[in-house]
């Protein structure tokens, strides 16, 4: 199957960035959470999923959002997890969480372990999103078309997925931590309950 | 609550007095009778997931947010959603609460010789669940006392359900 056009993993995790309000909650994982480490001082409100439990940042996103349903929370998953975990998808639209937008990144391979193909390259995740039930459903290919379109898309009516089509990182490795759970998870809590959705 | 086995609006009355917000749920025989009750609490959100793997992140999800969530899963569910458990239960150290239905341990007539007997219990102990096993509404004071020790304690507490068919 041909691969469609891509757009920089980076750059895609800029526009996000740049169209990110105080208040929301961006969860990351695996290559998204390598990148977003890269790109500056973390917010409060973002949750780097690392450890995570692979497929489960959409999940997680749900649960906050169900606690905090006036907060925006934009859960950040690339393509192997979320084939792990399509269900997700299915209870994601069941719980009709109008607050969680869920960004799939689609680079066709498992970035992270060595760049294996996933199963079933060319799976459509905006026709699977659409087919479970997910209220507003985008899909862009071209950095310039994401960058025009993130605004809008971020705001549409959710349940919302949008899924990114990301050229793969060359010799990318996992994310590391960024400290201790022990740590972490509590300071993220607080910042959530202080600062109530 | 009198003796003989949970029915739903027991168990929605348990989880709601205990000051549960949040169920985060995937039906078997004996739970999935239980929903309805659980649906209609006022006090309850009754959370339906596709696989059990999902109830442990939502659940997470749910206590960062400063809500009060419990998984409520067949053991079967816990076999499947091991890596879930670890990372919410372990690397994070949330105290996330469940209820685990123990298939077959009242009854095994409808599965003869199931596995779920053998591996259930040691499971339980292998990922340091502090669980008790329930086998009558009887114990319902038991089991508000367990509850509330695991939530003084900040650690994960289980109830293993006994239930009777499969």
């Amino acid at each position: 199957m041909t691969r469609r056009a891509e757009m920089p993993l980076r750059a895609a995790l800029e526009v996000l960035r740049a169209e990110r309000r105080t208040g929301d909650v961006v969860i990351t994982s695996m290559g998204s959470a390598r990148e977003w480490m890269a790109m500056g001082p973390l917010d409060p409100l973002d949750f780097v999923y690392v450890p995570s439990s692979m497929g489960e940042a959409p999940p997680l996103g749900l649960g906050i959002a169900l606690a905090q349903p006036r907060r925006r929370v934009i859960a950040c998953n690339g393509d192997g997890s979320m084939l792990m975990n399509l269900g997700s998808l299915a209870t994601i639209a069941s719980e009709d969480a109008r607050n969680l937008v869920v960004v799939v990144f689609d680079n066709g391979i498992y970035e992270v372990t060595g760049a294996q193909p996933v199963p079933g390259p060319g799976v459509d995740f905006a026709a699977i999103a659409a087919a479970c039930g997910i209220r507003s459903v985008h899909r862009f290919s071209d950095i310039d078309a994401w960058a025009i379109g993130a605004a809008a898309a971020l705001d549409s009516p959710g349940p919302t997925v949008i899924v990114l089509d990301v050229a793969p990182v060359p010799g990318a490795v996992g994310p590391r931590s960024p400290g201790p759970t022990a740590v972490r998870g509590p300071a993220f809590a607080a910042a959530l309950q202080r600062t109530e959705g | 609550m009198t003796s003989g086995a949970l029915t739903g609006s027991q168990v929605a009355s348990f989880l709601a007095d205990a000051g549960v917000t949040h169920v985060v749920s995937l039906p078997d025989s004996t739970i999935g009778p239980w929903h309805a009750a659980i649906a209609a609490h006022p006090k309850l959100r009754l959370v339906r997931v596709c696989r059990e793997g999902e109830a442990w992140a939502i659940a997470a999800g749910l206590h960062f947010g400063g809500a009060m969530p419990v998984v409520l899963i067949q053991c079967t569910g816990l076999f499947e959603s091991g890596d879930s458990l670890r990372n919410v239960v372990h690397d994070w150290k949330l105290p996330i609460f469940s209820l685990i239905g123990y298939r077959s341990y009242l009854n095994q007539d409808t599965l003869p010789g199931d596995t779920c007997l053998v591996f259930t219990e040691p499971l339980m102990d292998a990922w340091k669940l502090d669980w008790m096993l329930v086998q009558d509404a009887s114990q319902a004071g038991e089991m508000r006392a367990h509850y509330d020790r695991c939530r003084a304690a900040g650690v994960a507490g289980a109830l293993v359900i006994a239930e009777g068919r499969a």
